[in-house]
Formats: structure tokens, sequence, C-alpha cells
């Protein structure tokens, strides 16, 4: 570690927290429906939006209707996305003339539901795989509408708080309309110019043929890379346009576009909780919430960048000293690849600068390790905030008791309904990201695509499969680019990321086969809806309980005691569950590390 | 319930065209009239071809010219497939490299592991056989695109450079400064060394002792 | 084993509050000891019986262990028969997953146990009894079971009454021990608020004729007997939300044991060495890591808390209103008899301009001669011992006695031709007045300032002349003031109720310490206050005895009806104070909160434990296969370090998790140490003792315990 990589991670922390308040201020009043300066501008396209898709303003609607809408909003981006993709060699801005050979069923399945649900997993390398439109209009307004879907759900529950002894929660169509238009639009409008006057393309250009200095061929690829760039930071989807995401010269040029990318990736999740406290009448209880986000954030943060720093003894044994360079660009170097890396997953992005598999163990268990936390450390947009509220839950309910009373946050009474819901989305999680990767570290599927099996994944969900390739089949373990823990780790990693909706990864695994893609598609769909659901349910719960006020008896819940006991839940949670896993994966591989043993 | 179907058909639609249509092309109508060079890839431009790009690296492996890292993207520096090595800290092929097997005449299976690169890198530049290395000069980027190199690097090279172009030591260290970036406001990122840049600097300073052409281009 | 956790907290013994009947807060009903030898040995026996699957079931945690004792018996009996692997191992394990379910048993029937023993002889009581029913006039003798309700029944001195009833006649003393553990008498009569008896009573005195209330079965001996044993208990909110936390707990431990084995599979593969975990060391590891210390004692917990409540004489007919008492935010207290001794006394006779206060006070004596409550004693006595007057013999005088009624709110005598009256000062007055007299103005200042001090002025007139005043004065019990302030450092709100005026209610409610108080209430405006509290959310305690205060106490959050008091108010509440001591709420809220932190308490303790669980086994568990693993094994369990294999770290944990139980079940049944702080510092304290302590405590034991093991050549 050296003082200006110290220095830098503080500078970025200390400039998101200069962030929180304005923001968090601006979108309470956006999405309480009072007038902002931008109401002249989106005011009339806001209401006319309302008639086009029928809908009232004021109306509220409860949380079943509110699942509804939501859940109706995404089937039907999801069929969409779908559609467009397996039609993209007749659509245009093709220059590359991609079709469905390069999107087969199960990677459309895959990729549809990955930008569905903010995930932006990738399966596939975009470079050569997408065309300008699958990418334009088939995938990025899925970083706007997802981004748009987690905070009305946060929206929701800090509603169900919020409110006593009511129906409803807010209606989906307004937060999800408000938040693209007042939210994410104006800020994305400004953001792209900025990446674009950096040196992110954005054009519609065919891939660009050079002759190197040297005299080779080099085809550069291209395409409207800055208008997405935006939107995929600042809505924390981190679908790259380019395989290599973020470490991509083309979507991450300079220092300070890589930490404008860092800072966009916080700013709507940090100023959420500023939201929420401003919603539910007390800013504290938000500050208390980013306060336990930013205490493991800065923990995780400086153990990875230490863990980077430190290196890998083989390497230094061979006369290369200094930090781990591998997977690494120079004009990052490793303190900022280290933060992007944190960053990326604490918020539920999955957008990278560097690459994590190439991490040292301690230094790639720590994004995983955020992931597992369930993506509570300031978390995806919303995702974030509704994620750290169901722990919060948990936490009070158990401080509860520890008190002596009926466990009540913000004034509502934790029941059984609110601990069966928040156990119910703990729960499924666990399983998926547990249960997956023990299915991909054993599965030995037939190796013959004309096998039953294989045939069946294979023409999922319908037309016929383009490519062959019989390394897409047969042992699942195989499909890993490193051997032992770390080819564990690697599958473990893929899962989390999945469930998790993060969508980085320890990018060597070949995930582009029928089984990935449709259980990682799976794991993704689990992720988002199963932990929305239960979320909702518990907002509509809330939501109908009067407010107990709080007196000595109540266990205040903006104090350093709270925020101690809500990382100690976040963690102990995470650390009992996925210990077993995380033992045979990377705390092994550190100290073989360590003692020179390779794989 | 089924009341929230037409605003869920309508708002994917209107929302898809909106971010999907409308955003995108504005921020192409603005940029090319705003930023043109950068919106069009900081393409740069030599006797009306394309040699390459500012912000992409390129495969350099004649003597006379300053040389990128290692990369993985597809053959190297394949700025149509990006990626990097994905090689994790304890994977033997990274650590220790793969030799060809004499067995299989078609194939070629050797890779460079940290350790062959480092043997390269310390004879290219006639270094000691025990002497350190820059991490840069060994390890694969994460883009495999990565125009910079460390200036260290840069310097373990100018030796090389200058009595491959028969220039000066002091010309060519000057030729780097000029090419190397500092941190952002002094803080942000690394110290860097635009290699692509840098080598058409030298072309433009030291334009006879050009090295020519490889006969067979990379892939 | 964490030494904090073995000093034994003590029961509850708040600063007696004094006064009243009850004023002892010693638990009456409590075995002598906790670990009665009796009741150890009937729940040895108990804890062999619960190991009925069906009734495990109802605990999933305990229902895992159950599950995995079987199949871990099953592989060791294949083991023995066949030969293979290590019965010894495997035989250790099952045989201490049994004796897990069995001390988790046991700990149960040891809560249940003292209920038990009190049921018993709350049973002796019930049968003894026979009955002389009336029919018509003729009496016949029938047993107690075949009382009907309506019937009415003949009791007279030393008989048992036969089942619970009102009083339609006579007036009778009656021993209540066998109910309360009291033994001083108390009085039952006809008419007015002290009219109910119990079933299983005895009349000492007197002759009374009782209309039967409950028919059997439905007696309040009935319902007290299933209360005590539990019979009938269901779990109460928190608890049912406990249960879910817990469920959910385990339901994740199991897949993150499950999923080891895959990935035990993947790494053994990957290695190249050492072989995947067997069943048995799979089970023994989810046990280990499920919540069994928590998911073991929390029946017990609930039920001791009952029990608790039971040893202070109340008895609640849920552990919801348990519960319920620990969340109050709202005390109604009635001001007599609670905050107040019951009875006013005189302390000051204040003459009106024009008047000797020796005037006043023969006056007020005479008035007062024939006035048998404690006011009108109080006023002799006053009158006696501060001007010498004594009482006189009133035979030899013609004397006329005015008794006090409702209308004319007066008493008073008509002596010698004298009209001597004494009652509220506006009675007085208009008493006065329509004899032509005259009111002087200082009556009504010296009215006020009695009132505005706490006081109650009661006007004294001769004839047609107002002759002053007397003061009586509420007199506050020692210690509430301490009492209420550890109510409000709890948060709970006190707020007392009395008939008396804004004035005499602001003075006493300063004096006693209570946050608020309602004046003049009637029961309509108690009811309101209840309702208007619990529309903000609160949750609102009271106490109450007469008919009167059924709706009040109905509506309550939690109602404590006085035993002494009607049926009504009996059937409303929804816990009866034995004692008929109001200030016993407090007891039960504190009772109540404690039993919520013994439950988060060892809750958070026994999750904690797994971090050191984990360190124990899975590096012990996979040395074999990676040899790395040995640089977080910190306890240097298993090869390498104590012992040669991994067998002996997870048998050290299993057995751990198995006597943890045992140990901590004093704990579970004597609840936490409780104290009147606030909920942050409660908080603080308690995750610092059991979240702290639960992280650290293992690591010891078990390392202890494995090396018993290896010494003992057992692993």
């Amino acid at each position: 570690m050296t003082f200006n990589g110290i220095l830098q991670i503080a500078l970025f922390f200390g400039v998101l927290l200069l962030t929180v308040k304005p923001m968090g201020l601006f979108m309470a009043r956006v999405f309480t429906g009072e007038r902002t300066f931008l109401s002249p501008v989106f005011g009339p396209v806001e209401r006319g939006l309302y008639r086009l898709f029928g809908v009232r303003e004021d109306e509220d609607m409860k949380w079943t209707t509110y699942a509804f809408a939501m859940l109706a909003f995404s089937v039907m981006g999801l069929f969409l996305t779908y559609i467009l993709l397996r039609l993209q060699g007749v659509l245009p801005l093709n220059p590359q003339g991609y079709g469905p050979k390069q999107m087969t069923p199960d990677l459309a399945f895959n990729t549809a539901v990955s930008f569905t649900t903010n995930t932006n997993w990738q399966s596939y390398a975009p470079d050569y795989t997408l065309s300008y439109f699958s990418n334009m209009v088939a995938l990025a307004p899925h970083n706007w509408m997802s981004a748009a879907t987690g905070i009305a759900v946060a929206l929701a529950l800090v509603r169900g708080f919020a409110r006593r002894s009511a129906e409803g929660i807010g209606n989906f169509w307004v937060d999800a309309t408000r938040a693209i238009l007042y939210v994410l639009l104006p800020i994305s409008l400004f953001y792209a110019l900025i990446l674009v006057q950096q040196g992110v393309p954005q054009n519609f250009a065919e891939y660009t043929k050079a002759a190197t200095l040297e005299g080779a061929s080099q085809t550069i690829g291209q395409g409207p890379v800055a208008s997405q760039e935006a939107i995929k930071m600042l809505g924390t989807n981190g679908g790259g346009f380019f395989n290599a995401n973020s470490a991509h010269p083309y979507e991450n040029p300079t220092p300070l576009t890589n930490f404008l990318e860092m800072l966009s990736i916080f700013l709507i999740p940090a100023a959420l909780t500023y939201t929420f406290g401003k919603m539910v009448g007390n800013v504290r209880q938000g500050w208390a919430l980013l306060g336990a986000m930013s205490v493991m954030f800065l923990v995780g943060t400086f153990v990875c960048y230490g863990f980077e720093a430190a290196g890998n003894p083989q390497v230094q044994a061979l006369g290369v000293p200094g930090g781990n360079y591998e997977g690494k660009e120079v004009r990052f170097g490793i303190a900022n690849s280290a933060l992007f890396a944190a960053i990326t997953t604490a918020a539920s992005c999955g957008a990278v600068n560097s690459m994590h598999d190439s991490f040292t163990p301690i230094g790639g268990l720590i994004p995983l390790f955020n992931i597992m936390s369930g993506e509570v450390i300031f978390g995806g947009v919303g995702a974030g905030l509704y994620g750290m509220l169901m722990f919060a839950i948990l936490a009070v309910f158990i401080a509860g008791l520890m008190v002596g009373r009926t466990p009540e946050y913000l004034g509502k009474k934790i029941e059984q309904y609110e601990v069966k819901m928040a156990m119910l989305a703990t729960l499924v999680l666990a399983a998926s990201i547990l249960g997956g990767t023990a299915l991909g570290a054993n599965l030995n599927l037939p190796k013959e695509p004309e096998s039953t099996f294989a045939t069946k994944l294979n023409q999922f969900p319908g037309t016929a499969y383009g490519s062959s390739s019989d390394t897409f089949y047969g042992a699942t373990y195989n499909n890993v680019n490193n051997s032992g823990p770390h080819g564990l780790t690697e599958i473990l990693y893929a899962y989390t990321s999945a469930t998790g909706n993060n969508g980085s990864a320890f990018a060597g695994i070949t995930a582009n086969t029928p089984f990935y893609n449709v259980t990682l598609g799976l794991a993704m769909l689990i992720g988002r809806f199963l932990m929305i659901i239960p979320l909702l349910a518990i907002a509509g719960s809330l939501a109908a309980k009067k407010l107990v006020p709080a007196s000595a008896g109540t266990f205040p819940t903006d104090t350093g005691t709270f925020v101690l006991l809500l990382i100690g839940v976040v963690l102990i949670v995470g650390a009992l569950t996925y210990l077993p896993a995380l033992a045979l994966g990377p705390i092994v591989e550190q100290f073989q590390m360590s003692g020179g043993k390779l794989f | 319930m089924l009341r929230q179907l037409r605003p869920a058909l309508m708002s994917v639609l209107a929302f898809t065209i909106i971010t999907g249509l409308f955003f995108p092309f504005a921020i192409t109508g603005i940029s090319q009239v705003l930023f043109p060079k950068q919106a069009r890839g900081s393409l740069i431009e030599q006797n009306g071809k394309i040699i390459g790009s500012e912000l992409i690296g390129q495969t350099f492996a004649q003597p006379g010219y300053f040389h990128s890292r290692p990369s993985a993207a597809g053959g190297g520096y394949d700025a149509g497939a990006s990626s990097g090595s994905n090689l994790g800290p304890t994977s033997s092929k990274l650590i220790k490299g793969i030799e060809d097997d004499p067995a299989t005449k078609d194939a070629d299976e050797s890779y460079s592991g940290i350790p062959q690169l480092a043997v390269a890198y310390r004879k290219e530049n006639n270094l000691a056989a025990d002497a350190s290395v820059p991490a840069d000069a060994v390890t694969r980027s994460a883009s495999g695109l990565d125009p910079e190199i460390s200036p260290e690097n840069a310097a373990l090279q100018a030796p090389r450079v200058a009595a491959a172009r028969k220039l000066g030591e002091d010309a060519v260290r000057k030729l780097v400064d000029e090419n190397t970036a500092g941190r952002t406001l002094g803080l942000f990122g690394e110290p860097r060394v635009n290699v692509v840049l840098l080598n058409l600097a030298l072309d433009k300073a030291a334009p006879d002792s050009k090295p020519k052409p490889a006969a067979s281009p990379a892939p | 084993m964490a030494t904090v956790l073995d000093k034994p907290s003590s029961p509850v013994t708040p600063p007696s509050a004094g006064g009243g009947r009850g004023g002892q807060f010693r638990p009456k009903n409590a075995p002598s000891s906790l670990f009665d030898p009796k009741i150890i040995k009937r729940a040895v026996l108990e804890s062999f019986v619960k190991l009925d699957p069906r009734t495990v079931a109802k605990n999933p945690v305990m229902f895992v262990v159950e599950v995995g004792s079987v199949l871990t018996t099953f592989y060791w009996v294949r083991e023995l028969v066949t030969k293979t692997g290590n019965p010894l191992f495997t035989g250790q394990v099952a045989l201490w997953l049994w004796f897990t379910v069995l001390f988790a048993n046991f700990a149960e029937a040891m809560a249940e146990g003292r209920g038990k023993a009190q049921a018993d002889s709350l049973r002796k009581a019930k049968t003894q009894s026979t009955a002389r029913r009336l029919v018509g006039n003729k009496e016949e003798s029938v047993p107690g079971t075949a009382l009907r309700k309506d019937d009415l029944i003949v009791c007279e001195a030393g008989e048992v009454i036969a089942g619970d009833g009102v009083v339609v006649e006579g007036i009778a003393s009656v021993d209540e021990s066998a109910i309360t553990g009291e033994s001083a008498p108390v009085i039952r009569e006809s008419g007015g608020d002290r009219d109910a008896v119990t079933g299983g009573t005895k009349v000492l005195s007197d002759r009374i004729v009782i209309r039967i209330t409950a028919n059997p079965g439905e007696s309040f001996l009935d319902r007290m007997i299933s209360l005590v044993e539990g019979a009938k208990r269901q779990k109460t909110p928190n608890e049912i939300a406990l249960s879910i936390l817990l469920a959910g707990l385990t339901v994740i431990f199991l897949l993150a044991v499950v999923t080891l084995l895959p990935y035990a599979v993947y790494s053994v593969r990957a290695a190249g060495s050492g072989v995947a975990p067997s069943v048995t060391v799979l089970v023994a590891l989810l046990v280990c890591l499920i919540p069994t210390t928590i998911g073991g004692l929390l029946s017990a917990i609930g039920i001791a808390g009952m029990d608790r409540v039971m040893q202070h004489n109340v008895l609640a007919m849920s552990g919801k209103a348990v519960e319920a008492a620990g969340d109050v935010n709202t005390l109604l207290l009635d001001k007599t008899g609670t905050i107040t001794l019951g009875n006013r006394q005189a302390a000051e006779f204040l003459p009106l301009p024009g008047v000797t206060v020796e005037e006043l006070a023969n006056a007020a004596q005479l008035s007062s001669l024939a006035d048998e409550t404690p006011e009108g004693r109080s006023i002799v006595v006053l009158a006696k011992e501060k001007y010498g007057l004594r009482g006189r013999e009133l035979a030899a005088h013609e004397a006329e006695f005015i008794p006090f009624t409702a209308q004319t709110r007066m008493s008073g005598v008509n002596i010698d031709g004298m009209e001597v009256r004494k009652g509220a000062t506006d009675s007085v007055k208009k008493f006065v007045q329509e004899k032509g007299g005259r009111i002087p103005t200082e009556l009504d200042e010296i009215t006020t300032r009695i009132a505005s001090a706490g006081g109650t002025p009661l006007a004294v007139s001769l004839n047609d002349k107002v002759l002053g005043i007397i003061y009586l004065k509420d007199v506050v019990k020692g210690g509430m003031r301490e009492r209420f302030d550890a109510l409000r450092a709890m948060g709970i709100k006190t707020v007392m109720i009395t008939g008396d005026n804004p004035l005499t209610a602001k003075a006493i409610a300063d004096e006693a310490g209570v946050d608020d108080f309602l004046a003049q209430a009637t029961p309509e405006d108690k009811m309101a206050l209840i309702k208007k509290e619990q529309a903000g959310g609160k949750l609102v305690a009271m106490t109450g005895d007469g008919t009167n205060d059924a709706p009040a106490l109905a509506q309550a959050d939690v109602g404590v009806a006085m035993n002494s008091g009607t049926q009504a108010a009996k059937e409303a509440g929804n816990m009866v104070d034995l004692d008929s001591n109001p200030t016993k709420l407090i007891e039960v809220v504190e009772i109540g909160k404690q039993l919520l932190m013994t439950r988060g308490a060892l809750t958070t303790f026994s999750i904690a434990n797994d971090v050191a669980k984990y360190f124990a086994i899975i590096p012990a568990m996979f040395l074999a296969t990676y040899a790395e693993l040995g640089s977080i094994n910190f306890l240097k369990l298993g090869p390498g370090g104590t012992s040669s294999s991994a067998e002996s770290a997870i048998l050290a944990c299993v057995i751990f998790n198995a006597l943890i139980i045992i140990a901590l079940i004093p704990l579970a049944l004597r609840g936490i140490a409780y104290k009147p702080i606030s909920a942050a510092a409660t908080l603080r304290r308690n995750l610092l003792i059991y979240g702290f302590g639960g992280l650290v405590a293992p690591f010891p034991a078990i390392w202890i315990i494995d090396r018993f093991l290896v010494l003992l050549r057992l692993a």
C-alpha cells in the first residue's frame, strides 16, 4: 500500500460523502412528488407518459398490485429483449453481421434475464456477439428500467416504514417513471458527454481496420459506447460494451473517467440512505445505514488493496517485485483496481476495471464476500437499500429481544410475518448460491450434444441451437480456467454474482454453455424476484401497522451500537452461510499461494 | 391486477424508445459536434491511413520500438476481442508457463508464463539474469489492450531503443518524458507512458531509423 | 465454559413498595430450590417420553437433531455389523446427539416440573370438596363435580367451597391460601366488589350462600391447574417469530452442510488427496451449527417465564399476556391502594374566622364518632391526640346518626338538638344555605388550597354555620418514586387514575412521581384513555377489581384483575393477581421483559458459538485434503495437532454443543439478570456478555474437551 493509494481511496470516499445529502434530498423531493428545478422540463413529459400508460398519478397500490406491476414490467421487458436478441441478424445497426448463431437461445435467455434483473452478467464476449442495435435497444434500456425498478421497490419499502395504518405503498409506474426522468436521464446526459470528451467513443461506425506501426492489421471495435457506459455505471448495471468492460480503454480511458465511474456506481445507492432518512422523518436513521455500509466497504477495500499490493510471493520469487499486476491496467494501478473491485461488488454493479480472477486469493475473496453479504454494502440502486433494510429488520429483531421488548424498527413492530419474509429471502439466496455451485462443481453432463439431456438443454427454450463445440458439454467443472481451489472459486463466484445480481465474474469460467446459461439465468431470477417479492410483502405489512412512539424502552437505531450490530448481523449471516465454501476456495488458496503450491 | 398489463407494455415500449434510441442518438449527435475526434475512437491517421487509436495498445516486437505489455486479447492486442488472462495466483500456467509438447508436432501448446516473459524481457534489454523486472512488463493487462506501460518499464527499454535507433539515450529519454502522463491532478491514477504515442514520436523524431514493417503481420 | 454465564441471576427483587396487603415479593408458590430432587427425577423420566418424534417435531431445530441421531445410529449399527468405518467414533457421535435431544427435553421437563408439582397440590384441593346444594329450602349433599352454573350452595365455617361463585347471602372470612398461598383470611360478602369466592378455598367463620358461576372443568381452579401445568400452552407471538428465525437458520445451515459434500468431492478431486467427509461427520457438523442451544431451551424459557409470574402469585391466562407486559408503554395505576395507602388520614383542622380550632375539632370528632371508615377514625384520633378530646359515650345522649349517601355526600350526627355535618364542601355549603346560613368567602379559599396541595377538604358544619375544614391527606406509599423512576428508565409511562379533582390529583402525582394523571376518572374516562393510548400505538396495562373496571380490563393489552375483585373483573382481565396487590403489575412487566431478553441473549449466544465451531471443525475436516488449512486451525485440533484425526475435533464440538444446553438450563429457568436501565444500555451489556462471550467461550471449552477425548483414547 502506498500513501498515494490510500489517499486516492480516502479522496474517493470523501467526495462520495459530499454527494450524499444533496443527491438524497433531491431524490426525496422527486419521489414525494414535490417540484424540483427539473419539473418545468420533465413535468409535461411525465404527465404525457402517464396518459400513454393509462395510469393515474395519485393511485396508491397495495403491495400485491405493486408487486404485480413490477413483475409485469420486468417480464414484458424480458420478452422484448429475448426477441430482439434472437432477431439481431435481421435488425439494423449490425455492421459486423452478428446473428442468431452468436446469440443462441440459451444465451439469449441468460442475457435477457441478466439485463432485466440488473445483473448484467455476460456469458458472452460482446465484441464478437452483439450488434450495435442489440447493445443499444435490446440491452441498454434495461440499464434504465431495472435501475428504476430497484429504486421503486426501495421507495415502496421506505413508505412501508414511513406510513401508518395505510393500505398502499405507492404507485410503481410513478416511481419508475420519475426515477428514469428526473434522476437517471439528466445525470446520464452530462455524464455521457464527459465520457466522450475523455475519449469514450460514440458512433455507429464499423469496426475500424487499422494498420499498426509495425504493419500488422488491427481491428478496433467501435459503437455507441459512451451512452451505454454512463447508465451502466449510474444504474449499477455493469454490462460492458466490450468484453473487458471498464478495463477496456474505450470504456474507461483515463483516471478521471475511472474516478467518475466509481463515483457514479455509489452515487444513487449512497444517497438513497439519505432519501430514506428524510422520508421516515429522521435523517439520522439514514446516516446509520450509510455508516454500516461505509465501515464494511472501507474495511473490505483496504483488505483487498492490502493483499493486492502485497502481491504474489511466487511472482516475486521470479524477480518481479511489487504488487499483483496480472489483469490490471497501468493507468489505474493497484489502488484503483482494488478500489474499483470493492465498489463494483459492494454495489451490485459488476463492471470491472481489472480481472478479479487474477486477484490474489484474499484480494478476490473481498469482491466475492461483498456480493455474498447480500449486496447490501451500498448495493444496487434501490436494491442495496432494501437489502440493508431487510438485514436491519433481522438485526432489530434480535436486538429487540435482547432489550426485552417486541422488536420495533422506526416505530413499526417487527413480528412473525416480517421475520418470515426476511428469512425467506435470505434462505432462497443462500440456496441459489450454494446449490448452483454444488451443481457446477460436480455435474458431469453427457459429452455428446446428441444425447437426450444435452439436446434438451440445447434446444431450450425453443428453436435450434447454433454452434456446437463439445467443450460446452461434459463435466461442468472443466469449464473453469484454473484448477484447484481457484476453479471452485470461479464457479462459486459465478453463482454468487448471478444470485446477487452483481454481474461481475471470475471471468476465466466458460459460462456460455447451455448448462451455465440456464442455471445462472435461474439464479438471477431467484436472486432478483424472490428477494423483491418478500420485501414488498414486508412493505405492505409494515405500512398497515400503527406507529409505536419511541421511548427509553425502545432501542435506538440511529446509534453506533446499532451500526455495529447491523454490521455484525450482515457479516455473521454471510460468514456462517458461506464459510465452508470459502474455506475450500479462496481461503485455502491464500495459504497455498504463500506455500508455493500450484495447480 | 390485469389493469397493470397495459402500463407494463406501454412503459416498456416507451422507455425502450426513449433510452434505447433517443438517448444514444442524442448523445451521438451532440458528441459528433462537440468532440468529433474522441467520439470516433481517438483514431490516429497517418498519410490518410488509420494506424490505430491513441487509446488502444498495439503489439511491438522490434527492438526499435518500445514494447507494450504482454496481451491476452486474441493473439495479442486484438481490439475486437478484449480480454485478460484470467489466470489466478496459483495457476501453474501463469507462474510456470507451459512448454511446447514435442510429441504433437502440429500444435504449439506453449504458453509464456511470467518466468518466460521475464527471461525474454531481461534478454531483450540486456539485463542481468537476476535483475528485477517491472511487474507491468511481464503481466497481461485486464483488457489486453492496455496502451500504456509504467515509466520504470520505459526507462529499462530506453537503452535498447536508443541502440537500435542509433539515437542518444538522452534523446530517447526526453521523448519518454514527453509522452509520460503523471497522475491526474497529481492524485488520481498512476504515472504512465503511452507506447503507441511514444513510438509515433520516435518515428517522427528519427524517421530514418524507423523499423521496417514486419514481413508477416502479427495475428 | 464462559464464567460470565454461570453467575446466577438473582430473582427479581425490586424495592419493596411497602403497604398493601401484599407488600411481600418473595415468591410464595416457589418450590424451596430451583432444583428440587423430586422435580429432577420426574424431569429425567419425562425427557425420554418426550423423545416421541411427534413431540419433537414441534421444534424444528431439535427435530433435525433427532433425525441426525437416528441417522448416525443407523450408520453406527451398519459399521458394527459390516466391520467397516470407525464405529467408536460414529457411536459416540450418535450417543451425544441423542444426549442433545434428551438435554433439551430435560430442560423443558424441568420448566414444566415446577408447574406440575403445583398443579398436584391444587388438584388435591379440588378433589376433597363436597357441596351442600340448596334445592328449594332443602339441602342435599353432592360431590363438587356435580355442581352446575346457577346452583346455590351453602358453606359454613370449616367447609371447603366446592366451586367458583358469588356470595348471594351472608358474610364470611375465607382462607384462600390453597390458591394464593396467603394465610391471612379475607372477607367475602354479598353485594359490592368482594362477593367472589373461588372453589377450593375454605370458609373460616360464619355461613354464606353461594351462587355457582362455573360448570365443572371451567372453574378457576381448573383453569389454574391447566395453566400451571402448561397443558394448553400456546406459543407467544415473539416465540413464534423467533422459531421462524431459528427454523430459517437451520435450513441455511442444512444447505451449507449438504452442499459441503459436493465441494469436498471437488476439492478431493482437485487436490488428489484426502476423502470426502462421511455422513456422520456432516450430520455432526450440521448439529453443531444449527442453533440447538436456543432451540433446546426455547420452550423451557417460555414455561419458566410463566412460572416466575406464578411465583409472584399472578395467574397469567396466557403467555401472550406476559410477553405483552414486557412491551407495555403505559401503565394505568389506580391511586388508592396502589400509589397511596388505601386511606386518607386527617392531618389538620382549619377553622374559619371566628371559630376556634377546638370548636372545630370537637364538632369534627362528634360527627365522626359513628363513622367507622378509616378516614372517620383518623379524625377522631387526630382530635384526641392534638386537642385532648376524648371520644364520648354517645349512648348517654340522644344521638341520631346520619350515614353517608351518594346523594347527600355528607354524614353526621344529630345530637342534643345540634345538627353536625361533615362532607364535601359543596354539599355542606348547600346544606347550610338551605338552613339560611351564610357562607364565609374563606371557605372556598381554604378548600382550594387544600385541594391544590393534594389533600381532600371536608367541611364541617354545626347547624347553620360552617365551622371549618378537615384536611384529609393521602399518604403516598414508600418507595413508589424509585419504582416509577425505574419504569421511566425502561420507557414506561405511568398514569395515575383517581376520582379526585385535578388539583388534588396533580399534587399526589407530583409527590409520587408519576408521569401523568387522570383526575375525576369515571370508568368511561378510563376506557377512553386506554383507547387513546392504543390509537397512538401504545400498549396499555392496568389493574382493576370492580365490575365497572371490566370493560377497561378487557380493552387493555394487559389487564390485571385483583383476586379480591368481582368475577366480571377476573373474567375480563388476562391476569389475576391472587394477592390483590396492584403494585404487582410492575413485577409482571419486569418478568415479561426478562423473558424476551433471555430468549434474545441465548439466541445471540447460540449463533455466536458457531464461529468457533467452524474454526474447530472445518480445518480439521479438510486437513487431509488441503494441508494448508492448518494455518487457520487455531485450536490445533485434528491431524498434526492434538490428535491423529479430525474426529476428536468433531466429537469435541458435538459434546460441547450438548453440554452447553445442560449448563444453560439454570439461566433459562431463572432468566438472565435484569436491570432497569435504558434499552440502549441493556443492548450493549447483553451484546457484550452473550454476543462476545458466545464468540469466545467455545474455543477453550472445545479445546479442553478435545484434550480429554484424546487422553481417554476416545478419538
